[in-house]
């Protein structure tokens, strides 16, 4: 897929909760093709601290007006310099970066999104492809507490949406992994992404369940394109950059411990 | 419009701009953001005779203005190299250089002999200065003794023009330089990443796998640029600049200090494209104070 690099303009900045931000940009030209689960590169304006550029999510992609959503969690001085940006500003992006998450062919999968804090980003953007090709995907969303689950309006449109906080303020109470909707539908493909516990959880109880199962990678990252090797993931074919090769991985290709 | 044309032994670069080793992959990575061709040159990965996986994760720690890497040049190894990579890049209008690194004397040879074989590249450059690995690499380069050795092993069976890559990891890089000068290198170019650390506060731990990694970006630039100076001086051969360059003002303050070209490595990650804004730069640069040729700044610095 060929890659960009963009100035793109706020169009809307809204908080989401007191640690998130929703980035809606648009660009003078119709913004490129790409997959759910690929990523952009920001170079980040008004933070001396921040040198290199920050892989973010597709959030969602509105093709009717021409913007994409960058969600953003403040962690650190790059994303809470992003945070800042108000409608009128611009921010320059590399994109779309990274593989995406595998669209399957079979009408009748039952399919299973499940996210964890910022982590459910690409999630909205996949879940919106999957119901465009005619799949009624479902969204499981785990948090700490009510004050970090996301545009579960959004995901509802979407597909049935359940969640799960640590603390019981919203949802059921406990994990993703304990949640009732398990015991109730069998589901044959599993998508994930969120805190690397979270995804391992995940992973765990696919592999135990015979499910296929996707996880969406979060390492560091300088370049973003595949030149410097810095992000790279252990294999079972070695090392592999997860910019290129992923973010996402089938999780029969991952070393992880599950 | 100025000449841009620079030589480096026999080599001539249609500009002094070329991109740097690990930070450019073979190129091809960045033909969507610019037009290669028009690079002076490319620096592709560094390589090594037999495959390699390189370091654990996490490799790479940010910093102000720069970063550290600890890759641990990780690469296919030479005969992937010269049978699945070079096929592809081998046609493009622009010097490719392979950067070839080893853990032995021998293993070096082997990998030098192997590239040599390839004909469309012209060069190597002779990567003595990696920090990153355990064996071999920055040990040949922080020595007169180990640097001369392995150029005088190498030189011995690779015809072809022969660049050397300092470390800056030394007392007296200019030293180097001369002993490198002496047996046979066609041209030294400087500098390679500096030893650094970086520490999580928050978890009391190293950042990086390997504890310590390479500094590079434009935190480095001060340093680089006092040593191309101090090479310069020393030296009769082409000096090729490198050390956190990220505009055409860098570029400049390089080829003033005695660099006859320079490389574009950690900045290729901010802006894909800064190198042919570099090159756009430097034409400007001429016109504006009346050189006829790029050449023409080498060395120019008024003291
Ligand atoms: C493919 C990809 C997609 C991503 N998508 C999103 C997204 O949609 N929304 C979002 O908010 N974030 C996303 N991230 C994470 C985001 O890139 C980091 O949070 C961001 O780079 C942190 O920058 P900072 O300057 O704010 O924090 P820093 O100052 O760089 O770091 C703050 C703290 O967070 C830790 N940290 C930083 N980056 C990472 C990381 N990648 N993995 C683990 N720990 C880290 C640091 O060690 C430090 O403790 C994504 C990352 C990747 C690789
Ligand atoms: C991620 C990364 C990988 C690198 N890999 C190599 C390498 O394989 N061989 C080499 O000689 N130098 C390597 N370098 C060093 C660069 O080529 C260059 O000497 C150094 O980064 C300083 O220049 P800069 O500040 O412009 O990046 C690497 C640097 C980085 C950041
Ligand atoms: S971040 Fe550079 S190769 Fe992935």
């Amino acid at each position: 897929m060929k890659k960009y690099m963009l100035d793109m303009k706020v169009t809307e900045s809204k908080d989401l909760h007191t640690n998130y931000r929703l980035l809606k940009i648009t660009s003078d030209k119709t913004l490129p093709e790409a997959l759910p689960g690929q990523f952009v590169q920001v170079l980040v304006d008004h933070s001396p601290t921040t040198f290199l550029r920050r892989p973010i999510s597709i959030n969602y992609i509105d093709k009717k007006s021409n913007e994409l959503w960058l969600l953003i969690q403040k962690v650190g001085d790059g994303t809470r310099a992003m945070a800042t940006y108000k409608s009128g500003d611009y921010m320059n992006l590399l994109l779309p970066l990274g593989n995406g998450f595998t669209v399957p062919n079979r009408n009748e999968e039952s399919l299973l999104l499940i996210g964890g804090g910022a982590g459910t980003a690409p999630l909205l953007f996949l879940g919106a492809c999957l119901k465009e090709k005619g799949f009624k995907p479902a969204f499981l969303v785990g948090a700490r507490s009510e004050k970090d689950l996301m545009q579960l309006d959004d995901f509802q449109q979407f597909g049935t949406v359940y969640a799960t906080t640590e603390d019981g303020s919203y949802g059921e109470k406990g994990y993703v992994t304990n949640h009732s909707v398990w015991a109730g539908v069998q589901f044959n493909r599993i998508y994930t992404c969120g805190p690397k516990p979270m995804m391992q959880a995940v992973a765990r109880y696919a592999s135990a369940n015979k499910i296929a199962c996707e996880v969406s990678l979060e390492n560091t990252m300088a370049c973003g394109m595949g030149a410097c090797l810095c992000c790279v993931e252990k294999t079972i074919d070695g090392h592999v950059c997860v910019c290129t090769e992923g973010p996402v991985f089938n999780i029969d290709k991952l070393t992880w411990q599950i | 419009m100025a000449d841009l044309n620079v030589n480096i032994g026999s080599i001539q670069l249609k500009n002094p701009v070329m991109t740097a080793s690990g930070t450019f992959g073979y190129g091809t990575e960045y033909t969507d953001f610019m037009d290669i061709n028009s690079l002076g040159g490319i620096f592709v990965k560094g390589t090594t005779i037999e495959p390699r996986e390189g370091n654990p994760y996490p490799r790479m720690a940010e910093t102000m203005a720069g970063m550290l890497n600890a890759v641990g040049l990780q690469n296919k190894g030479a005969d992937y190299f010269a049978d699945k990579i070079y096929p592809a890049i081998k046609d493009y209008k622009t010097h490719i250089i392979v950067n070839v690194s080893g853990s032995s004397i021998e293993s070096y040879i082997e990998c030098a002999e192997k590239i040599a074989g390839l004909e469309q590249i012209p060069a190597i450059e002779l990567n003595i200065s990696c920090p990153n690995v355990k064996k071999g690499g920055m040990a040949f380069g922080v020595t007169c003794a180990g640097a001369a050795e392995v150029v005088r092993a190498v030189r011995k069976v690779y015809p072809k023009i022969l660049i050397v890559k300092l470390s800056p990891n030394v007392t007296d890089i200019a030293e180097i330089a001369k002993a490198v000068e002496g047996n046979g290198a066609d041209a030294v170019s400087l500098i390679n990443t500096l030893l650094g650390m970086a520490i999580d506060a928050e978890t009391r731990k190293p950042v990086l796998s390997t504890i310590t990694g390479g500094l590079s970006g434009p935190c480095i630039k001060p340093v680089a640029l006092r040593m191309v100076w101090q090479t310069y001086k020393a030296v009769k051969i082409p000096v090729i600049g490198l050390g956190g360059i990220s505009n055409w003002k860098d570029a400049v303050e390089f080829m003033l200090a005695g660099a006859t070209a320079i490389q574009v490595g950690t900045y290729n990650f901010i802006d894909p494209a800064v190198s042919i804004k570099i090159i756009e730069g430097l034409n400007e640069y001429c016109d504006r104070f009346g050189f006829k040729s790029v050449s023409e700044l080498t060395g120019a610095l008024e003291i």
